[in-house]
């Protein structure tokens, strides 16, 4: 690391012949070895990031990752099974915008090597049983479909019927759009069965993970019998660009982040990646008496 | 251009001029304006019933939104007698943009909450342009709780561009408000009952709309996103709204087939606002029907049913 430290400066300090340089030198870096932070724009070395868990040594930004890499951070490695993997999504309406429904979702398959935006796992967190879902951010934003609403209702079944609890990581820009109201009737759908998990007893972990948004924040991301976000990330119903432009005021400091949620008393905690295994089988220890 | 009609409606709003003046020449001169009159009159009747046969959802969905459109609250006084209005959320304020209390349909008690827009500027602000903050939507899950314990049917009347995207809506938490209606509206034990008459949007709407029975008035649309609002994400431009219009199926025809909707009602020629009474009394008959075919059945089976049409909601059976 140390060494990456001496050539940051010139990197960030754009005196002179440095902006040219650094522009090089951004080239240059051989793809995926290298990696800047969004937030301090430090350049991290791969490698170092990921033992990281994707979170930067510099400034502590909690990068977005896959959904994979997600479950793979959370669960222990042993005794992991996909649930409901070959679940595919359906142009029920021949949706058409600037481009075919078919083919963003042809599209989004092939980038992500995933059929639709939500991936659920059951394995064991600690040694907790547990039934995880993950939203794929890079699916179509994370967006919440017939086949999010449906594996994540699944995933609520299999919690009912092998007396499981459930954690589920919500990243999302919301409802899908391609699929008008379907997409809507999932918010109901997701929130009914949460409500049915209530009934049996079950605890239901959300952890809100940058950003999320919309239908899917309005639905079963804030339904957690403890909801838990990572820091710093978004998290709010309307994007802050459209408050913006309807109230025509400028948004406090700080709105809609992990901070401003805890403060006003929309979440219960604020946990860091590192800390998400142990926190997590900690919290549900506790309420299923282990 | 008469501003209680929309473009497309232009051609109906001439032919009333014409006839209006011609009512007043008849004043003065008696001889065959009757007729004349008469014979406009059946133009114009022609006239609007080919505009709105073949309306296209961009078109319905500007009904929907139509200035002299009926509200809640119009249609409260119609169809209910005995309406009080309960306010308040019991935690930090009443919301007018969601208005809700107890009343009789043709007798029989029950609990109606709905999106009130307001008409005129003052009113409007008021009642927030139909646009609930948390408060309101806290509010209906009181009076819903509440209905429950005296065994009241829920009816709730859906009319919003959609919930209040401010500052303070995002403080006090909108997305919880809107996600527990949803779950407590889906164990509540007495039937619920929602109707569409105007626009029903996004998240603002379906947080009172789950329902045993969906209704929509016939030029009322219901969708994830307001047509504006989907063209300029997808199309990049708002003024591709008809054609998201187009391509989301916002209309009771289009939702009937996807089986989300339950039933239509005929609004009267022209849109709900050319004659309220006759559109208050066709929901009122609809009501009353399902209401009682509602309170007829068996509570457990009821709750189940309402899960199961919540389940199937996206995928074939």
């Amino acid at each position: 690391m140390s060494w990456i430290n001496k050539i940051l400066p010139s990197i960030r300090s754009g005196n002179g012949t440095g902006e040219g340089t650094a522009a090089k030198q951004r080239n240059s870096v051989p793809e995926g070895l290298w990696r800047k932070c969004p937030r301090c724009e430090a350049v991290l070395y791969r490698p170092d990031l990921e033992r990281n868990l994707e979170v930067c040594p510099k400034c502590d930004h909690h990068m977005r990752i896959t959904a994979r890499r997600r479950l793979e951070l959370f669960l222990d490695p042993e005794g992991q099974v996909e649930l409901f993997a070959d679940m595919e999504p359906v142009d029920l309406l021949k949706f058409k915008d600037l481009k075919k429904y078919k083919d963003r979702l042809s599209a989004a398959q092939k980038n992500t090597g995933e059929k639709d935006a939500l991936i659920v796992v059951e394995g064991k967190v600690k040694d907790v049983d547990v039934v995880v879902a993950a939203f794929e951010f890079a699916f179509i934003g994370g967006s919440m479909g017939a086949v999010v609403g449906e594996k994540f209702t699944q995933a609520v079944n299999t919690c009912i019927a092998k007396r499981l609890p459930l954690v589920c990581f919500s990243t999302s820009g919301g409802a899908r759009m391609q699929e008008a109201l379907i997409s809507l009737m999932q918010m109901a759908k997701t929130s009914a069965a949460l409500a049915r998990l209530r009934e049996h007893g079950l605890p239901f972990i959300s952890v809100l993970v940058d950003p999320v948004y919309g239908g899917v924040s309005a639905s079963l991301a804030m339904l957690g019998d403890i909801n838990v976000a990572e820091p710093n990330a978004l998290v709010g119903f309307t994007g802050p660009d459209v408050i913006r432009q309807t109230v025509r005021v400028k948004l406090p400091e700080g709105f809609q982040r992990s901070e401003f949620l805890l403060e006003h008393g929309a979440i219960d905690m604020i946990v860091h990646r590192k800390d998400l295994r142990d926190k997590l089988s900690s919290l549900l220890a506790k309420l299923l008496h282990i | 251009m008469n501003p209680n009609y929309l473009d497309f409606e232009q051609p109906i709003a001439d032919l009333e001029v014409k006839i209006n003046e011609l009512r007043l020449v008849g004043t003065d001169n008696k001889l065959n304006i009757t007729d004349e009159i008469q014979k406009l009159q059946e133009k114009n009747r022609k006239l609007t019933e080919k505009i709105y046969s073949s309306l296209s959802p961009w078109q319905i969905s500007q009904v929907a939104r139509h200035p002299l459109r009926p509200y809640t609250l119009d249609y409260i006084s119609h169809i209910f007698t005995d309406f009080d209005e309960l306010h308040g959320d019991r935690l930090f304020a009443d919301d007018l943009a969601l208005i809700g209390g107890v009343a009789r349909l043709d007798g029989r008690p029950v609990m109606v909450i709905g999106h009130q827009k307001g008409r005129g500027t003052k009113e409007k602000v008021r009642h927030n342009f139909g646009m609930p903050r948390p408060e309101g939507y806290r509010k209906a899950r009181r009076l819903i709780a509440m209905a429950e314990r005296f065994k009241l049917p829920v009816l709730s009347f859906i009319d919003t561009p959609g919930a209040y995207p401010g500052i303070d809506s995002e403080e006090r938490g909108i997305n919880e408000a809107i996600a527990e209606n949803m779950a407590m509206m889906s164990t509540v034990r007495t039937p619920l009952i929602a109707t569409v008459t105007g626009e029903a949007n996004s998240g603002g709407a379906i947080a009172i709309g789950i329902a045993d029975h969906l209704n929509m008035l016939a030029y009322s649309t219901y969708t994830v996103i307001t047509p504006e609002g989907c063209a300029t994400i997808l199309w990049k431009s708002a003024e591709y709204a008809s054609a998201a219009a187009e391509a989301m199926g916002v209309t009771s025809s289009r939702l009937e087939e996807l089986g989300i909707v339950d039933s239509t009602i005929e609004e009267p020629l022209g849109g709900a606002h050319r004659d309220v009474a006759a559109m208050s009394a066709s929901i009122k008959a609809a009501l009353i029907e399902q209401v009682d075919r509602l309170n007829g059945m068996d509570m457990d089976q009821l709750l189940e049913r309402r899960y199961k049409r919540l389940m199937g909601y996206g995928i074939s059976h």
